[in-house]
């Protein structure tokens, strides 16, 4: 069967909500396991007492890039069909920083703090409300946002592109700079004085 | 498998996590031809939400006007029951390791009080933000980093860096 499945026709598009459902679950299931349903376990990311997140994320990214990578290799998916982001340059980064001070505030992103509603967190609870009246803000504020965020279209544009890189390069520099990372991770959390949370 | 205890300290192995989430992320591409998501739901709700109780004042917004059509109500968007499975799979996971229970977490050197407004200005942030960049951690930056797009790249830089520099500025919080 080559994937993607849905876009091929494989699986009839009835089937859509089940299987969101269900990688939801999976989705869910990883986050909240490996410890995401906590803000003060995210957070060590950032001060060096837990690099959880740097961990997961960056191994989830390489793992789910190098089975896409691969299943396009072999001829089982066709990655020319899968849908990517078009990057509106201005309107990314802007809306990255936000989103990062967002992050540093609440100590939870939109799906991990799912997670923690899951398990019964009321800042977490807390934070996704937030959520709903900051989209809310953001379109009813839309006619001051429009031109930035309109700004810049450069399209599905991919990073090696960009870079004048070949693809499966920049694929490997990325997984020899993840690996480098775990390792960097693993020296700074010696050195710095664990928290109790 | 190591030992596992149910109180609610245990977790998993961070890269068998990884390679978990990492899993499903490209079943999902291989199914769907898309990546994962969270704030997309948070969105379709609004939309769903502002046209059912001003359907002409959504119509002509021009945000919310994007994700109306005709045929399908925005609330039957895929992010939606996706987002549905993350709070069951969450649930699951709290459930198998111990940690349901209704708590503030929050650091000793902040009131319980001050958390829940940090959160709430956090989400309110977040809300905003992820609008600006067509997607949040997940959508954007996680699911764009496996197919290797600039948007993702740049917004996952944008996040961690921003997070970063802020989470120091506001340490009290937090340690």
């Amino acid at each position: 069967m080559i994937g993607p499945l849905i876009p091929m026709g494989v699986i009839p598009e009835t089937w859509n909500n089940v299987i969101a459902l269900l990688l939801g679950v999976g989705f869910g299931f990883a986050l909240e396991a490996s410890g995401f349903s906590s803000s003060r376990k995210i957070m060590g990311t950032f001060f060096g007492y837990d690099f959880v997140v740097l961990r997961v994320f960056f191994t989830a990214a390489i793992t789910a890039m190098t089975g896409i990578f691969y299943f396009d290799y072999m001829g089982w998916m066709d990655m020319s069909m899968l849908y990517i982001n078009p990057y509106y340059v201005m309107s990314a980064i802007i809306g990255g920083i936000i989103m990062g001070f967002g992050f540093a505030l609440g100590g939870f992103c939109p799906g991990t703090s799912f997670t923690g509603i899951a398990i019964g967190k009321i800042d977490a609870m807390v934070f996704s409300g937030g959520l709903f009246i900051g989209v809310f803000i953001f379109s009813e504020l839309y006619p001051l946002f429009q031109g930035l965020y309109n700004s810049g279209n450069m399209g599905a544009a991919k990073i090696y592109d960009l870079l004048g890189m070949r693809e499966t390069v920049f694929a490997f520099l990325l997984i020899v700079a993840a690996v480098g990372m775990f390792y960097g991770a693993a020296f700074v959390e010696k050195k710095v004085k664990k928290v109790e949370y | 498998m190591e030992k596992m205890k149910r109180d609610g300290t245990f977790y998993i192995n961070p890269y068998l996590g990884g390679v978990l989430l990492g899993l499903v992320l490209f079943g999902t591409y291989y199914i769907t031809g898309r990546g994962l998501g969270a704030s997309g739901a948070v969105k379709s709700s609004v939309v769903s939400a502002v046209h059912t109780v001003a359907p002409v004042h959504a119509e002509e917004n021009k945000y919310y006007s994007k994700f109306l059509s005709d045929d399908a109500s925005p609330m039957s968007n895929w992010l939606v029951f996706e987002v549905i499975g993350v709070i069951v799979g969450g649930f699951l996971s709290g459930t198998l390791y111990g940690r349901l229970k209704f708590k503030v977490e929050h650091s000793p050197k902040i009131t319980g009080k001050t958390r829940l407004i940090a959160a709430l200005a956090g989400g309110i942030l977040f809300g905003v933000g992820s609008q600006f960049a067509r997607g949040c951690t997940s959508g954007a930056a996680l699911s764009g980093m496996a197919v290797l797009s600039a948007s993702g790249i740049i917004t996952m830089m944008a996040i961690f860096g921003s997070a970063y520099l802020f989470s120091w500025i506001f340490k009290k919080l937090w340690i």
